[in-house]
């Protein structure tokens, strides 16, 4: 499967080289790595909780997954996001996209990224100094997101 | 009908509840689903105010407040996402 949510760490390394050893026509390898980090809207971080939707996070992710697939050429896809207690410096999520080419995975690798942070079911809630709080959406991540409906838009 | 209720973050610790499997008076869309709750008052009627950031899925699918809602359906309330 290329969709996997999990409480336990990834190995990115060891993900890319598994999916390089199968396929001899890979030419290029596009990956982002999400990270925790220790400060967030002027605040101290000390560990963040990540909740998801079981069921439709998996189907969230494996559209976008699959959208991704229908705009680019791209050939393999791998996408891990880790759930539960996380602290700063801890992986969250993993996206690897494999293709001929730097240019297409590339942008596939940025565009399941703007649509997993605004698509996919999962919220994350921080732990401050302050007390706990959720995560608010930020509108930069709505226009991101956005920027690849007027492309297709434009394109069509 | 009967509907399989699911609230997620910090609606599901707003209203004190993961989900509920409801018999209610049938409703036809997700915002006529949403008025029903909202009409319990309390943190119902403050969780799901119109204004506030509320996103719904329908069958593990994102819905729209016109979405259908059928007997036997999984209705999802929950804030905006924010995960990667």
């Amino acid at each position: 499967m290329p969709v996997r949510v999990q409480t336990q760490d990834f190995d990115a390394g060891a993900e890319i080289a598994a999916l390089r050893a199968r396929n001899p026509k890979i030419g290029a390898v596009a990956s982002f790595i999400g990270v925790c980090r220790d400060a967030n809207d002027g605040d101290e971080v000390k560990k963040m909780t990540l909740e998801h939707y079981p069921g439709m996070t998996e189907k969230a992710l494996e559209k976008i997954v699959g959208e991704a697939g229908d705009r680019w050429d791209v050939m393999d896809v791998l996408v891990v996001h880790r759930i539960g207690e996380l602290r700063p410096s801890d992986q969250i999520v993993l996206v690897v996209v494999t293709g001929a080419h730097r240019r297409e995975a590339f942008a596939a690798c940025e565009f399941i990224m703007d649509y997993l942070k605004t698509r996919a079911p999962f919220w994350k809630k921080e732990e401050t100094p302050r007390g706990s709080r959720w995560v608010e959406s930020r509108e930069a991540d709505d226009e991101a997101a956005g920027r690849w409906e007027k492309r297709s838009a434009d394109a069509a | 009908m009967k509907v399989k209720i699911l609230y997620f973050a910090g609606l599901r610790e707003q209203l004190g509840s993961p989900g509920e499997d409801l018999d209610i008076a049938p409703v036809t869309t997700v915002a006529s689903l949403r008025t029903l709750l909202m009409a319990r008052g309390g943190a119902w009627q403050v969780a799901l105010a119109q204004g506030r950031a509320v996103r719904v899925a329908v069958n593990q699918e994102m819905a729209q407040p016109t979405t259908a809602v059928k007997p036997g359906d999984e209705v999802a309330f929950f804030p905006p996402v924010t995960g990667g």
